[in-house]
């Protein structure tokens, strides 16, 4: 589904992406692991073209998107949820839920999408005419999430959705992310540094070190994998 | 709240205090300027101690009023948790049909037949309000809905006021005519602009704006082959009616009624604007520039949008203005110019289009009523800014979208969480 090969993303004179080489086929769930200025959040904004590579291909569905606007690539059906719950704090959930919409214009589905969303997170619906920036952290990333939704992505990029939160939070988020995967086939590429949570969910895993892959296999694999252990899962051999 | 009010009296005590410091302080201030007095022809010092008194005095009482005040407006804001009165009467003016309906009415009754009432120079005074009114809600839609910061908006003001005016002069092009196609060059003029500035926010855009309004007023005043320079254009024609000649009165009523119609059609459109997809994508683009882009909006095309729409009613109002005077030249469209449309909106309240009305309307018309103290006129506008943005951060009626509050409500009906009041 998507196919990104030999990526190279510069900042200024930093590089930042050194010859990165992913896969994702439909339904799956992929995690990208690393600590932190891995070149993880890079990844994605070059994936969903926030950010321009340098060199290198990214192939969504046979299309080639390494050189398109950020709108042209959403309305592909490849929708962002960004680092830090970037939610618009002065608009309402379902504001913001709108704003998800935003280049749809069928009025049920919208509808009807946004009532799966409220049952997927009740808190939401309960706090449907709060402004966002009086969410609290935990709301915030379900409200991310929802709105990333909202657009019926066929690929959703989630970065970091657990920063920050309570583990309880944590859970729920990540069970959420399942579901959705379950409910609407969505193929998810999340990134995080919770890695143990992260790959307990994924079908694959790849690990991130300083700009490359440095490790890729499924995720059971990657959790049984000493390496992994040692450097993100905090277990001393 | 009955609970949390503080005992008065050490309170007072305090704040007498407080203000017997500031008092003190600004006699110590001014005493340089106002006790010594040198007067150079008989070599002598006069002490005027009295108006260390009057300095001090008034300090005091200004100092005490200042912080009454301000303890009301923290009590206040504590008020509004639970719904203060102005949200209450707010609400129902405008959702009781019974008072919204005939108040309507009346106003538009009072409109139409304003020049009728009033005298040829109140009806111009009130063209100008009009026009100011026009130029805010244009200023509004870039400032306050996709929040770029223009601060050079008159630069637009002055392209549909020369292109009318130099139309008019060259062609012998007539009002009806120029008026649209003013719009659209001044709409073309934004989207010049925009381009340079698409990546720039905040300060940034704000500088680069100020210069932009300073090279079109800059440009008019030294290209005197193509402007004519400071000596301006005369002799521009009013707006006629089919050949009709009118009178010099007739045409200020005229001008009063086209500037009502077209108020109002501004009104309608920045209205619908504001609740339309370009609308939402504005406040997008103002509320998170990257979050923005991960909706699929084309940021580029959302912004160059904003300028555009926003320069089309300068275009508008500078081809009336034009009209109305029959004399133009770079002065009128100077950096001052884009300072009071801001402020008419920031005053208003961003974002609100009866604010803007209001805020137009106590910006022009109060300095042309304040012309008995002309010298203290700029003395009297900025300390009624500095105010206002003290006591209503939001404008004198925020937008809309700024009313939503929290409120804590039983559990049973929790699905009403917060509550829009409409301003
Ligand atoms: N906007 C930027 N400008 C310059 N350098 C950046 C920028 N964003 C990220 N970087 C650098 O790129 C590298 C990768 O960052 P990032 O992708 O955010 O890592 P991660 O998401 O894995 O923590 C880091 O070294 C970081 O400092
Ligand atoms: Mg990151």
């Amino acid at each position: 589904m998507l196919k990104v090969k030999n990526l190279h993303v510069y900042y200024g004179g930093i590089h930042a992406l050194k010859s990165v080489t992913l896969e994702l086929s439909p339904g799956e769930i992929v995690t990208l692991i690393g600590a932190n200025g891995a070149g993880k959040s890079t990844s994605l904004m070059s994936i969903s073209g926030i950010v321009q590579a340098r060199s290198g291909e990214i192939v969504f569905e046979g299309v080639p998107i390494n050189a398109m606007a950020p709108d042209r690539i959403f309305s592909l059906g490849i929708v962002q949820v960004p680092e830090g719950r970037r939610i618009f704090p002065g608009l309402s959930v379902t504001e913001n839920l709108d704003m998800g919409a935003y280049l749809r214009t069928d009025r049920h589905g919208i509808k009807s999408d946004m009532d799966y969303i409220f049952t997927l997170f009740p808190r939401l619906a309960e706090r449907r005419h709060q402004l966002g920036g009086t969410l609290s952290g935990g709301e915030q990333q379900m409200l991310a999430i929802s709105r990333g939704l909202m657009s019926r992505p066929k690929l959703l990029l989630l970065d970091e959705p657990s920063l920050g939160l309570a583990p309880v939070l944590v859970q729920l988020i990540f069970a959420t992310i399942e579901r959705i995967n379950r409910d609407n086939h969505t193929t998810i590429l999340l990134v995080e540094q919770n890695a143990n949570m992260a790959l307990r969910i994924a079908h694959r895993g790849y690990v991130m070190e300083s700009g490359s892959i440095a490790l890729q296999d499924t995720a059971a694999n990657l959790l049984r994998s000493e390496k992994v252990k040692q450097a993100y899962l905090g277990i001393q051999p | 709240m009955d609970s949390e009010k503080r005992p008065m009296l050490p309170l007072i005590g305090s704040e007498i205090v407080k203000s017997t410091l500031t008092a003190l302080w600004f006699m110590f201030l001014t005493f340089p300027i106002m006790v010594i007095k040198i007067s150079p022809l008989d070599k002598t010092i006069h002490w005027r101690w009295m108006n260390l008194v009057y300095v001090g005095a008034g300090a005091f009482f200004l100092s005490f009023l200042w912080r009454y005040f301000m303890e009301r407006k923290v009590q206040g804001a504590r008020a509004d948790e639970d719904g203060g009165w102005q949200k209450r009467a707010g609400q129902r003016i405008s959702t009781d049909r019974r008072i919204y309906l005939p108040g309507l009415i009346a106003l538009g009754a009072f409109v139409a037949i304003f020049p009728f009432l009033f005298s040829s120079y109140q009806t111009s005074i009130m063209i100008t309000a009009l026009m100011y009114v026009m130029l805010g809600l244009g200023l509004n839609i870039v400032v306050g809905l996709a929040g770029l910061l223009n601060l050079g908006y008159v630069a637009f003001y002055a392209v549909g006021a020369y292109f009318f005016a130099l139309m008019n002069h060259h062609f012998g092009l007539g009002f009806w005519f120029a008026l649209p196609m003013a719009g659209a060059i001044a709409a073309i003029f934004g989207i010049l602009l925009g381009f340079p500035v698409l990546r720039l926010r905040g300060d940034y855009l704000a500088i680069v704006t100020l210069g932009f309004g300073e090279i079109i007023r800059l440009i008019l005043e030294n290209w005197n082959d193509f402007s004519f320079g400071p000596s301006g254009i005369a002799g521009i024609s009013r707006p006629g009616i089919m050949g009709a000649s009118l009178t010099l009165h007739q045409h200020t009523i005229y001008l009063y009624y086209i500037m009502i119609v077209m108020v109002v059609f501004t009104m309608i459109v920045v209205g619908r604007l504001r609740n339309s997809r370009i609308g939402r994508a504005w406040i997008a683009l103002r509320e998170d520039e990257v979050a923005c882009q991960a909706m699929g909006i084309d940021k580029a095309k959302t912004k160059l949008m904003a300028f555009a729409l926003g320069a089309t009613w300068a275009g508008f109002v500078g081809c009336i203005f034009a009209a109305k005077t029959t004399f133009i030249n770079p002065s009128s469209f100077t950096f001052m110019e884009s300072a009071i449309i801001l402020s008419i909106v920031v005053l208003g309240g961003m974002g609100s289009i009866m604010g803007v009305v209001v805020g137009a309307f106590i910006l022009i018309l109060l300095p042309e009523y304040l012309r008995a103290f002309s010298e203290y006129r700029m003395l009297v506008f900025g300390a009624s800014m500095v105010l206002i943005m003290v006591f209503r951060p939001q404008g004198i009626i925020g937008g809309i979208r700024q009313h939503y509050t929290f409120q804590r409500k039983p559990a049973a009906d929790a699905g009403e969480g917060g509550d829009a009041a409409c301003a």
